[in-house]
């Protein structure tokens, strides 16, 4: 078998012309080169392993494919593909880092459910409700202002035109609803917290 | 004669992948048809 002293270039010809053999041959010459360099990288046998599977992927569907140019540089190329993988690679982790759990490590220290719990949603629920009452003890402008900024959305410019005050009006009569909302809930004893 | 503390380069181990990495690549390779229509490539994997 000649294949030892076959060069790169001839053994790309014979692979693309249908020879699975001489692509064993690439393989298996160059595998400790270009899995070595890609490990000096990542430093991970796993992710090394499937990174120089998916150099070969891309190099197998270029070849049947014929879009390879053979200039007698078939391992560089190999070696640029690599090397390509290994930059995606740590584009990839840099955005989303892994986090693998292990007994020291518990991937709910760092990750938490924020939704509210049942107990946590009638809380929510009763204070939205003792706070509405509270408002309607507020004077009649106080409460169209405070209504119509937090439960509308409504900017100070369109409550001044709607109300037909000027804005520093709406303004003042903002502050004093706040004011004596917190008089109300001091007068009452109200504990309005989550 | 002292120790040497020179670090040892990873790349000096003579790494190899793994055997069913290299397994799986020529059973792709063999199942792998690419053709050519007009200017697309179509993959075709033969089980």
């Amino acid at each position: 078998m000649a294949d030892l002293h076959t060069p790169d270039a001839l053994l790309v010809k014979n692979y693309v012309d249908g020879s699975e053999a001489a692509l064993a041959t690439l393989i298996k010459r160059h595998e400790s080169k270009i899995y070595g360099f890609i490990y000096s990288k990542i430093a991970d046998r796993d992710i090394s392993n499937d990174i120089f599977q998916d150099t070969f992927i891309k190099v197998i569907k270029t070849l049947k494919s014929n879009s390879y140019n053979e200039e007698g540089k078939f391992l560089p190329w190999v070696m640029r593909i690599s090397h390509n993988l290994i930059v995606d690679h740590f584009r990839k982790t840099k955005k989303m880092p892994m986090y693998r759990e292990t007994e020291e490590f518990s991937i709910f220290s760092i990750m938490s459910d924020d939704t509210l719990t049942i107990e946590g949603k009638m809380i929510v629920d009763q204070v939205e409700l003792d706070l509405k009452k509270l408002i309607e003890e507020l004077p009649d402008d106080q409460k169209e202002v405070l209504v119509m900024r937090m439960y509308q959305d409504m900017s100070f410019k369109e409550i001044s035109e709607i109300t037909g005050v000027s804005i520093n009006t709406a303004l003042g009569r903002m502050r004093y609803a706040l004011m004596n909302l917190r008089k109300i809930i001091d007068k009452h004893q109200i504990i309005l917290t989550n | 004669m002292g120790k040497i503390y020179s670090k040892k380069a990873l790349a000096s181990k003579n790494l190899k992948p793994k055997k069913e990495v290299v397994s799986f690549l020529l059973n792709y390779s063999r199942a792998l048809t690419v053709v050519k229509i007009e200017d697309k490539n179509f993959e075709i994997i033969a089980n």
